[in-house]
């Protein structure tokens, strides 16, 4: 039995990163919840941390989908787009009804939505997968804006939402919907951690990983690869609520377009598929970027950068970092993250 | 025949794997050990049998009127030159191929298709040819995912860590654990499973098979590609599982020295057609087997293996 070593070191190391793997998130939360709204302007909020928490959880959803269990889906924006119109509609229709129940329910909804477009996972793989899902995409764009009971009636198809009122205290203001988004998306990605650490989260990576072997030792593919959808379209509904209720406040079917699912799918491979934080990370850089760019853009060249040449620019540079990332990290930011943490612990240890 | 033959393993266990009996087998209680009076006692039927299967893919003939019965307890080999349809076989009996014609008879059922999902419920689990590991899980959890079929708790419950999904999580994961021990597998407990050498993995492999404690345990080449050190500790671990788990096995090999060793009856495929099928003796001598397979003797001192 001389092929196996018991690596003491990376044990104990390993053992480390436990302690520190629940430390880093409460810290990072506890900073969300207690610093930043004390020292961060309504720029801050409005224009980077609410898009970023959108996103971010939309990107825990399709990473649950695409990253552990394998399918890939063009539709997130799709979902988006069946939670944000399902969760007015409740609140709109339904009177009294708690905001709360509103998300849950909508989250429902645009699950619901997601089993019926994942059915063709059942027979199809990879690329031709992900043609199908874009099925999703332009069903429900089309349906949100052919019915025009989905928007209330309202001429352009746009909604308003309404207050964020939870159990009589209102989120009012930047900072207010700052802190709803942040305890939604706190909740949903903590029950996300907790699905992709269950069996039922190994069961995805086992699909993923080799469905023939998966389906030999029972298993069940067909129903696991359903869940994969609901669980997944439930999250990004979600965060589609979030986007539309607590983000944009006034939002159109046309903000839900196939540029949305792209983006979230470009997040989730930038960031690191099958890790949650990948999301995060993804998504932060998705958000920043383009402001860093147009400031980067107007410092160097001035009067010459208008939004016509930044909105050029950032599709050239996002996809030569995509390309950068698919051949040079394939494993995404968290693996960076990672090694650069890993050195900066050996080189403290060393000193 | 009242004399378990599950004694009569357990002393040439300690013939064929000297070294597992040196470190000692894990004396767990198992349910399993009430299993082989029961299995020796109808010891009359055949496990396993196929009966007439042909296969053929467009116009290639895989298989011809492949008959094959196995016995309970006993390690059954396939042998064969490449292409002779050994591991096409192995599909059939495990549900990834349909027969066009013929059927599988397991447990007394009889498949014309065997329900590939419902494998693991009627007792059958199996290796495969070219790796199949979940890369992106650990060892234990690639081991633990061989019972993952007898989950009964849902999504949320585990998720919320509530109702029996916790007990059993850590049943699981106690039942892979004790194999992984079996097995010697426990340095290794914690790794990336693609991250093992290529002999640890077909190991892990057959930990994932066993834990289920399966009646029927397909092999498909555990062997191939492993050093002759290699190969006789995962001969040692077959056959060890046989013994402890009262397993009949089913295995494909390409090197005949080991599987002459280690089974007890031997079907030798050639171009689809079963042209021999005895004991190991029998095999050794039967004139078409050495025109078709072995060669003659002089080569095949040299070259142990073919």
């Amino acid at each position: 039995m001389s092929a196996i070593t018991t690596d003491l070191s990376a044990t104990e190391l390993s053992k480390g990163a436990n302690l520190s793997s629940w430390l880093a998130p409460l810290i990072v939360v506890a900073f969300a919840y207690i610093v930043v709204p004390l020292i961060g302007g309504s720029y801050l909020f409005e224009a980077i941390l609410l898009p970023f928490l959108a996103l971010s959880l939309a990107g825990v959803g399709l990473n649950i989908l695409t990253g552990y269990a394998g399918q890939v889906s063009l539709g997130s924006a799709a979902f988006m787009a069946a939670g944000a119109f399902a969760a007015y509609n409740f609140n709109l229709r339904v009177e009294g009804l708690p905001l709360v129940a509103s998300i849950v329910l909508s989250g429902i909804v645009a699950a619901a939505i997601g089993i019926v477009f994942g059915l063709p996972s059942l027979r199809l793989r990879g690329f031709y997968l992900a043609v199908s899902t874009l099925a999703a995409q332009f069903f429900v764009q089309w349906a949100l804006t052919k019915f025009s009971w989905f928007s209330n009636d309202s001429a352009s198809g746009v909604i308003d939402a309404p207050k964020l009122c939870i159990a009589g205290f209102e989120f009012d203001g930047a900072v207010g919907r700052y802190l709803f988004a942040l305890t939604v998306v706190v909740i949903l990605t903590f029950l996300a951690y907790r699905l992709v650490s269950s069996q039922t989260g190994r069961n995805f990576i086992a699909i993923r990983d080799n469905e023939i072997a998966a389906r030999i030792i029972g298993i069940p593919v067909l129903r696991t690869k359903l869940l994969a959808f609901a669980i997944s379209s439930f999250i990004i509904g979600v965060a589609g609520v979030i986007w539309a209720f607590a983000y944009l406040r006034t939002v159109e079917p046309a903000g839900f377009d196939l540029d949305r699912s792209f983006q979230i799918l470009f997040i989730i491979i930038i960031g690191g598929l099958a890790s949650i934080r990948g999301a995060f990370l993804g998504a932060a850089l998705i958000v920043v970027f383009p402001l860093a760019l147009s400031r980067l853009g107007n410092f160097l060249l001035g009067d010459v950068f208008d939004s016509g040449v930044l909105d050029m620019s950032q599709r050239i540079v996002l996809g030569a970092l995509i390309i950068l990332f698919l051949i040079l990290e394939p494993d995404g930011l968290v693996a960076l993250w990672d090694r650069v943490r890993r050195r900066l612990l050996l080189a403290w240890q060393s000193s | 025949m009242p004399i378990s033959s599950h004694a009569f393993g357990a002393i040439e266990a300690s013939v064929y794997a000297p070294e597992i009996f040196a470190q000692g087998l894990p004396a767990a209680p198992r349910q399993a050990h009430e299993e082989p009076r029961q299995l020796a006692a109808e010891d009359a039927a055949p496990l396993l049998s196929l009966e007439g299967i042909g296969l053929s893919f467009g116009g290639v003939i895989a298989l011809a009127e492949v008959d094959l019965s196995v016995r309970p307890g006993e390690i059954r080999a396939i042998i064969g030159p490449n292409g002779a349809g050994k591991s096409s076989l192995i599909n059939v009996i495990s549900g990834v191929y349909r027969a066009d014609r013929g059927h599988v008879r397991l447990n007394g059922a009889r498949y014309a298709q065997v329900p590939t999902q419902r494998l693991a419920r009627l007792g059958v689990a199996r290796t495969f040819q070219n790796l199949a590991l979940f890369k992106g899980l650990n060892v234990l959890d690639n081991v633990a995912s061989g019972i993952a079929y007898r989950t009964r708790s849902n999504f949320a419950g585990q998720i919320l860590g509530i109702g029996r999904s916790r007990r059993e999580q850590a049943d699981q994961r106690g039942r892979a654990d004790q194999i992984l021990e079996f097995l010697h597998l426990t340095g290794v407990r914690d790794r990336l499973a693609g991250t093992l050498p290529y002999g640890l993995q077909k190991r892990v492999e057959l930990a994932r098979a066993l834990v289920a404690e399966p009646r029927l345990l397909l092999l498909d080449e555990p062997m191939a590609g492993m050093t002759a050190g290699e190969k006789s500790e995962m001969a040692a671990y077959v056959r060890a599982a046989r013994d402890r788990f009262a397993t009949t096995v089913v295995l494909i090999e390409h090197d005949v020295g080991v599987v002459m060793g280690l089974s007890d009856r031997i079907a030798v495929l050639d171009y689809g057609r079963k042209i021999a099928d005895g004991t190991p003796d029998e095999i050794r001598n039967d004139q078409r087997v050495i025109d078709a397979y072995l060669g003659v003797a002089s080569e095949n001192e040299e070259g142990a293996g073919i």
